[in-house]
């Protein structure tokens, strides 16, 4: 066994065990874990909570449309060079000055175990994950300017999250542990505010999630409110000391609960909310 | 030790590669899950499964051979040598607890105590109870924990869920049998690419900068140039409602994957065939709708029109006045189709009804003629031939 460490959670990310496995699998395997699940959910904040409870550095590559792969290994600033080279600087003699790392190579390069984040891996262009099948399979690659092989000294723990805009290529999926990030229950999702607000009050607690699993049931909503939103929605309801007995008498289907905008974050939805909220209290 | 398993698996259209069985069975020999059944299957779901579609299949799979009459249990017990569970033992034992089994016998009795209780166990799994629960791997575990115990099953709360994990079936919803990937669409999609550069001058213009450095003098002149853009231009009009309803799953991949690989893409909804008025949000189809001489004054003939329908209907819709189902048709559907092929040379229809059927529909046979031919099943092949009559105009 290579690391006798084990993941189980921190203080303020709480796990299920299905994700303490697939946490645990990737980093005994040393292969990549993919995490799924809706927007909200934790897919990010769960790298950050990895890396914290194992005391190792983060590396985050946030990945956009136009980010190519080679940009996670480096790139060589032939530009700068050719300038350089006009002002008759030393430097351009030797083309590493010209090199700049990229995220991958960052994390290769560390000294110790690091996490590294590959974030929105779904954003890139279709292509992009199979470009790094080699790299995250050997943990190294070729700098083809200065003819040198960079190895991972230590072989990083690796988290890829997906938001499925994309689908991901059959071989790529073959090299990676994978983990759907379920939408919490609420037994589960007491635990996460409790470990978020401790001080918070029971019943606001209790009234605030009634009121917003009643939300996520209202159909045809564009993005369902989900953990992170519900987070921000609390916060907004301590900080404004919004009585409990308030967020008891909205019922979601007949008025719209106060900040919602906290949790509704698309116009239409607003509207929905408000149409279904309308006819329920002509219903009446 | 598992090949049944993946088999089963890869029967159930769970496509398992060798690759994963043997990153399962290296993180067992890493000990990832010990003993216990549920970490057992956390952890092949995490090996075995890549998309979440597949877990429900997957979960039935597992309840399926884990539960399998097929006698796993003896076979389990036969593949685990002594060694490994007495260390084991010793692991998780305290040493007063690691007394009491020495004072029932040491360990070679307790092994032999325990296949008999294995034995009990199964006996009563025949009266009706779950079978994992009792004869898996946890009985070991348990019993571990408990030397005295009779009961096999955990004493603490990991197990408190009455049912199993996989027997929830909490992924139902999202496996819908549907023919899996919108990325072999998006793949055949990337044939109408057109590039053009267009925008913000941000790249280095390559053979521009040497020609201008060298007429310099050999210093150094800088050009820059706009960024390759996909220049496609995709007007997409869907058939909706009616017979179209069998077809929904497809023609939403199809968008789907349209509508990320396609920067300039707009799209309407028609019922069976266009006529005067398409409109963009199907649930406000009566009150918000564009009449189709505006669409074809805003997007030019060089949008390439693309119509995913199943062209059935009565062929009365498609070649008189009035013919329509839901409203009164000034003009026959025949007339607003050649308007908008002659609008738009490039223009496909892609049907997603079996190709089969073709010959038998006398409105589909109509309106293939109307398209002079240019009619395509919704499958990666038809979609490869439109994609490619796209880039031949009429």
């Amino acid at each position: 066994m290579t690391n006798p460490t084990k993941f189980a959670g921190t203080e303020r990310y709480i796990t299920t065990r299905d994700l303490e496995i697939a946490v645990n699998a990737a980093m005994t395997l040393e292969r990549p874990l993919l995490v799924k699940g809706e927007p909200g959910t934790g897919k990010t904040v769960l790298a950050r909570e990895v890396a914290q409870a194992l005391g190792w550095p983060l590396i985050e590559w946030h990945v956009k449309s136009t980010t190519k792969a080679a940009q996670g290994l480096y790139e060589y600033d032939a530009v700068a060079r050719l300038r350089d080279g006009q002002l008759g600087e030393a430097r351009v003699h030797d083309i590493a000055n010209y090199i700049v790392r990229g995220k991958l190579w960052e994390a290769f390069a560390a000294e110790q175990q690091v996490v590294l984040l590959i974030d929105e891996i779904d954003k890139a262009d279709i292509e992009f994950p199979n470009d790094l099948l080699q790299e995250l399979d050997r943990m190294e690659f070729f700098v083809y300017e200065t003819k040198e092989t960079v190895q991972a000294k230590f072989r990083p723990l690796v988290i890829i999250t997906s938001n499925n805009e994309k689908e991901l290529p059959d071989a790529f999926l073959r090299r990676c542990f994978f983990h759907f990030i379920r939408f919490p229950d609420r037994e589960t999702m007491e635990r996460i505010v409790a470990a978020h607000y401790p001080d918070i009050k029971h019943d606001l607690v209790r009234e605030a999630l009634n009121l917003f699993f009643d939300i996520r049931e209202v159909p045809g909503l564009k993005k369902k409110p989900a953990t992170s939103e519900l987070l921000d929605w609390l916060k907004l309801l301590m900080v404004d000391d919004i009585p409990a007995e308030i967020l008891k008498s909205s019922d979601p289907k007949l008025v719209v609960p106060p900040l919602y905008g906290a949790l509704l974050k698309n116009e239409q939805d607003v509207h929905l909310f408000e149409r279904v909220a309308f006819l329920a209290r002509r219903g009446q | 030790m598992f090949a049944g398993f993946i088999t089963s698996l890869r029967n159930e259209g769970v496509a398992v590669s060798l690759t994963e069985y043997l990153t399962l069975l290296k993180a067992m020999k890493h000990q990832v899950a010990l003993l216990d059944i549920e970490d057992f299957y956390y952890l092949a779901r995490a090996t075995l499964v890549k998309d979440e579609r597949l877990v429900d299949r997957f979960d039935r799979v597992f309840a399926l051979y884990f539960q399998g009459i097929s006698g796993v249990g003896e076979d389990l017990l036969a593949e685990i040598p002594d060694e490994w569970l007495k260390k084991l033992a010793e692991k998780y034992l305290s040493p007063e607890e690691m007394a009491a089994i020495q004072a029932l016998g040491g360990f070679e009795k307790l092994m032999e105590t325990l296949r008999e209780r294995l034995a009990e166990q199964k006996e009563r799994h025949q009266g009706g109870s779950k079978w994992i629960g009792t004869a898996g791997t946890s009985p070991f575990g348990a019993y571990g924990y408990n030397p005295e115990g009779v009961r096999i099953g955990q004493h603490e709360s990991r197990h408190r869920r009455a049912v199993k994990v996989w027997d929830k079936r909490e992924f139902k919803d999202l496996d819908g049998e549907v023919e899996l990937g919108t990325r072999g669409i998006k793949l055949a999609l990337r044939r109408l690419r057109r590039w053009g550069r267009e925008g913000e001058a941000n790249e280095l213009d390559l053979s521009g900068t040497i020609r201008a450095t060298a007429a310099n003098g050999g210093v150094l002149d800088l050009h820059l140039r706009p960024e390759r853009r996909n220049k496609v231009k995709v007007l997409l009009l869907l058939d909706i409602g009616g017979s179209m309803d069998d077809h929904i799953e497809e023609s939403a991949q199809l968008f789907s994957a349209a509508k990320s690989e396609f920067k300039h893409l707009e799209t309407f909804y028609f019922h069976n065939c266009p006529y005067e008025r398409l409109w963009r949000s199907n649930r406000r189809r009566f009150d918000d709708f564009t009449s189709t001489v505006q669409v074809m004054n805003t997007y030019g003939p060089d949008w390439s029109l693309v119509i995913v329908g199943d062209a059935t209907m009565g062929p009365y819709e498609i070649t008189h006045a009035g013919g329509s189902v839901e409203h009164w048709n000034e003009e026959p559907g025949a007339l607003w189709m050649e308007r908008l092929l002659k609008h738009y040379p490039k223009a496909v229809w892609i049907n997603p009804r079996d190709t089969h059927y073709w010959g038998f529909t006398a409105s589909l046979k109509l309106v293939k003629r109307i398209m002079g031919e240019r009619m395509y099943p919704l499958t990666l092949d038809g979609l490869d031939e439109a994609l490619k009559a796209l880039r031949r105009p009429h």
